[in-house]
């Protein structure tokens, strides 16, 4: 029986209507009560609001508790039903991955623990073999090809200079007597984890592939009746080449993907949600509004300027009723011109934001592994225990070695023999 | 016509532990050497034991075998490598009287009832039914067994270059086995080239010590063996230091026309750890100077063993780069340095319990595996022993896998994939190196060779009397506890968190090597197994699917296929 807790998305990519994410193993209830509080009783669906470990809430969704051995997996097996959206997906895995012995199922990892817990048919599960071809190694080299192998020649490189530096941790275990390698190579091989590490930081705070594809993320947020919604609106006038209305998100925020010019931008409109509603379903809506901002590359804020959050555009709306205040912009729902220079005005901003970006992005698969690695980096950093700091390194590598297709050990005695002269 | 289980070939350090492994299961044992006096012979260096290989020998001294105590018997001089480091990575090494070392081996060997050893050439192997039957001998007779071990070292095919010397041998002076290594290729093996190379010995009394930096034995008198003897001190001997310098390396690069290594004469792929001098200061041509120990080879011995400058180069270039060294100007060359090319066997053509795939009884160890270096040979030859009893005795296979010893690591890096320069023991190979230490080689085997009945009285006695003590010293009672042993468990408790990580990830390997898989000539129209996959695994042959896991280039997908398959026959 496996000791891990593993969990991914049983439906298909969002956006969707409902999006299932299953956790299955030892851990899966207490994963599952981590988010949901009190779970429902065993096949019987409850609602419940899922929050994040600082509280926040994420969703509202439906929680179904499937005991082992008779479960899908044979093992506990939990399944939240979402609201399909990419955000609130995203968030819920986060969470999850946060929670003590649960990770990120690996492709092909339910089935597989279902067909170990004897509950899937075999001859229905060999089909799916092919499919897992597919699945993993086609997808690791379809990921690494993207962005003109810009991807591909950045973890290369990363994993070249993380075995330059095992090679030199290794160099000073494995040859400790040897007096051209024991010159201290302590703060080299700190120095090129250290290079490597803040390579990682710095790409893992730009956006994903995923942000890049799916666009500029604009919130429209302020206060009711400021004029969100006509915004909205106005924004995906005809002029809009291609709108795309995301079901399942309707409730309380409002998406639509729209290119224009050849850029990708994702509206969100916060609809109007108050702070003091004592209604628990408006409440998530404030949270998660609240949450879009804090990942939007451009809020539009309407309403008081002075209570714009920072670095938000304070649009003056309704500019055909009055204009109050202080305003960066200001538009009339009613004049195509306002609305174009405000389009103007977000394409500056976009351009801005792809110009910082490097041209290496990555996809969330990737992200994961990368944020586990620089992790682990930054903990053989800290550490003054060369052997710690190498087992850091070990472990590191061969998550890095996983997306690269590479070899971590055979990588480091090759760096390990060209780079010293060893042996006697 | 004699019969024994066992008969192993040859008498070099992985013959005796394979012949000795195989008596203490309760094998007869004959093993066939050319030179009855070279039984136990330390061909190259005198050190024993370092990083990595250090591990090695406390892990055979653990299954009872004979290389730490002939060590301990014969060390006159100790150095703990990465004494300030943990104990994971310190690296016992001494350097041993070369006579002392080879009287303690045969004198050990004497103490199996149930081996005898002749002095004999082996020349052909018989075969019944597709299994190993018998074995012919040069002197005429033919014996009888079911189980044989090869542990020729470098004597199969071998041949010596020195500048433009050829000579056919294993070592020196010593002639090779030519018409087994013909039998072996015969068999279709997938049999190639390797080479490997030896220094120039010096005499010590022509060396100007007094200019030169000594390294003095450790003050503490660790021992290589956890069973505690009666033990004779020898004197200890201080080793030193000196360099290569620009001179010298200007020698070296006027000799490289005369080099069999550069002239392209060598086919075989030489360590890229243990290079020639000529290697070294081609490939790194920017360094000023490379480190030379010499490392003295007996007490009653004025040998002097320059370690560094293994070499191919001709006689006059050896005695040129020799009198461009610092504290050797004047020193004599007793015997001059050489390469010896030497057939081996693609390891992959052998399962874990060393055995080969294609004629049961038949098993292999040491450099004709494709490893370098005396404690890899003797880790090999003991595991190739108890299982050549077991294959004769019809006893369970003994194997160690990567997280129980270094020996593990080794084989199953053999085995799976194979070698394309000598296999040398590091401990950057271990994925488990914070839980393989050397110091803890007791607790993660001797119980094991108990159960295989792999391990005599009086070490089980010895191992029960540790195994209290240890329970002792974890519940804090360390009264009546060994200094070593508290040490063991006080460092286990500091490694503790990273430990119980790397548990996480053996226990996943060992539950998928519990899952066995077919033969890879069965798996054609497999669903999702590509032919690139199938040839992949029909070359490293793996019979679990822990072992496919690990063969390069093998994807989880492709695993995910193969345990899919698995599962539907089952």
């Amino acid at each position: 029986m496996d000791t891990e807790t593993i969990y991914a998305l049983s439906s298909g990519a969002p956006p969707a209507a409902i999006a299932v994410m299953r956790i299955s193993g030892p851990d899966a209830q207490a994963a599952a009560a981590a988010l949901a509080g009190r779970l429902p009783p065993p096949r019987r669906a409850g609602v419940r609001t899922l929050r994040s470990g600082d509280s926040t809430a994420l969703d509202r969704a439906l929680v179904l508790v499937f005991p082992g051995p008779n479960s899908a997996t044979g093992e506990d097996l939990v399944e939240l039903h979402l609201h399909g959206g990419r955000a609130v997906v995203a968030a819920v895995a986060a969470a999850l991955a946060v929670q003590p012995r649960v990770r990120r199922a690996m492709p092909g990892e339910f089935t597989r623990r279902a067909l170990m817990n004897g509950r899937i048919d075999l001859d229905q599960a060999e089909g799916l073999a092919d499919l897992l071809e597919a699945e993993t190694e086609d997808q690791r080299r379809a990921a690494l090809a993207r962005s003109d192998g810009v991807v591909g020649k950045t973890l290369t490189g990363w994993m070249g200079a993380l075995s330059d530096a095992a090679a030199m941790i290794e160099a000073v275990i494995d040859y400790d007597e040897e007096a051209d390698v024991a010159a201290d190579h302590a703060d080299t091989w700190r120095a090129m984890i250290n290079g490597t590490h803040s390579e990682m930081v710095a790409l893992l705070a730009q956006p994903s592939v995923e942000r890049l594809r799916d666009g500029m993320l604009v919130v429209l947020a302020g206060p009711p009746n400021a004029g969100k919604s006509s915004l909205f609106n106005a924004l995906l006038g005809r002029d809009a080449a291609i709108v795309t209305p995301l079901a399942g998100t309707t409730r309380d925020v409002i998406e639509a993907q729209i290119v224009r010019g050849g850029i990708p931008y994702r509206l969100c409109d916060t609809a109007g949600l108050t702070d003091d509603t004592a209604d628990v379903v408006e409440q998530i809506g404030v949270d998660r509004a609240r949450a879009l901002s804090d990942r939007a590359d451009v809020i539009l804020w309407l309403g008081d300027p002075q209570a714009a959050p920072p670095g938000a555009v304070r649009v003056a709306a309704k500019a055909d009723v009055a204009v109050n205040g202080v305003a960066d912009i200001v538009v009339s729902t009613r004049s195509i011109e306002t609305i174009e220079r405000l389009w103007g005005l977000l394409a500056d901003k976009a351009r801005e934001l792809l110009s910082f970006t490097s041209d290496v992005a990555i996809a969330e698969a990737q992200r994961t592994v990368i944020k586990e690695v620089s992790d682990l980096l930054g903990a053989a950093l800290r550490e003054t225990d060369a052997l710690i700091s190498a087992e850091d390194l070990r472990i590191a590598r061969r998550r890095l070695g996983s997306l690269v297709g590479e070899d971590p050990t055979e990588a480091m005695l090759d760096a390990l023999f060209g780079r010293f002269c060893l042996g006697k | 016509m004699k019969h024994y289980d066992v008969v192993v070939v040859g008498g070099g350090h992985a013959g005796t532990e394979a012949a000795a492994a195989a008596a203490r299961r309760g094998a007869t044992v004959l093993l066939v050497t050319q030179r009855v006096d070279q039984i136990g012979a330390m061909s190259c260096n005198p050190s024993i034991g370092g990083v990595g290989k250090g591990h090695l020998v406390r892990e055979v001294d653990a299954l009872d075998g004979l290389m730490g105590i002939a060590a301990d018997d014969a060390t006159i001089h100790r150095r703990m490598l990465n004494r300030s480091k943990g104990l994971a990575v310190q690296g016992p090494r001494i350097q041993a009287d070369r006579r002392i070392y080879r009287t303690s081996i045969q004198t050990q060997l004497r103490t199996y009832a149930s081996l005898t050893i002749i002095q004999d050439e082996a020349v052909a192997l018989e075969t019944t039914g597709g299994s190993i039957s018998g074995i012919r001998l040069e002197s005429g007779s033919v014996v009888r067994t079911r189980a044989m071990v090869i542990a020729a070292g470098t004597f199969l095919g071998g041949r010596l270059f020195r500048g433009h010397e050829r000579l056919d041998g294993g070592r020196i002076d010593e002639r090779p086995s030519q018409r087994m290594s013909q039998q072996l290729r015969a068999l279709d093996l997938p049999i190639t080239r390797l080479k490997t190379g030896t220094p120039p010995r010096l005499d010590g009394r022509t060396i100007d010590w007094s200019r030169l930096e000594r390294q003095a034995s450790d003050a503490d008198r660790w021992r290589m063996s956890f069973l505690p003897r009666a033990h004779l001190s020898l004197p200890q001997l201080s080793c030193a230091i000196t360099r290569t310098d620009a001179r010298g390396h200007d020698v070296i690069r006027a000799g490289l026309s005369d080099s069999p290594l550069f002239a392209g004469a060598i086919e075989g792929s030489g360590p890229r750890y243990c290079p020639s001098i000529e290697d070294k200061v081609h490939r790194f041509g920017d360094r000023d100077g490379h480190q030379i120990f010499l490392e003295p080879e007996g007490l009653d011995d004025h040998t002097i063993y320059p370690n560094g400058i293994s070499t191919s180069l001709s006689r006059e270039t050896q005695d040129q780069l020799i009198a461009t060294i610092a504290g050797l100007e004047r020193a004599r060359i007793t015997t001059y340095g050489y390469a010896v090319e030497y057939d081996h066997l693609d390891p992959r053509s052998l399962d874990h319990r060393l055995a080969l795939h294609v004629l049961p009884g038949l098993f292999c160890a040491g450099q004709i595996n494709g490893s370098t270096g005396y404690e890899e040979a003797a880790a090999q030859g003991l595991i190739a022993g108890l299982n050549a009893a077991g294959h004769a005795l019809s006893l369970d296979g003994f194997i160690c896998d990567r997280a129980s010893g270094y020996m593990g690591v080794m084989i199953d890096d053999l085995v799976l994939q194979g070698v394309s320069e000598p296999y040398r023991m590091l401990t950057a190979r271990a994925e488990y190196r914070l839980a393989l230490r050397a110091d803890n080689a007791e607790t993660r085997l001797t119980g094991l060779g108990i159960a295989a009945g792999a391990v005599r009285e009086q070490r089980r006695a010895s191992f029960d009397r540790r195994q209290i003590m240890r329970e002792q010293a974890r519940a804090g009672e360390n009264v009546d506890v060994d200094a070593d042993v508290r040490r063991e468990i006080d460092e286990d408790t500091r490694y503790a968190p990273y430990l119980e990580r790397q548990a996480v990830e053996i226990a996943r390997m060992r539950a998928d090597r519990d899952i066995a898989v077919p033969a890879p000539d069965t798996l054609g129209g497999v669903p999702g197994l590509s032919t690139e996959m199938i040839e992949r695994l029909r070359i490293a042959r793996p019979t679990t699917l822990d072992e496919a896991s690990r063969i390069r280039g093998i994807t989880p997908a492709a695993l995910s296929a193969l345990w899919l398959h698995v599962r539907k026959k089952a």
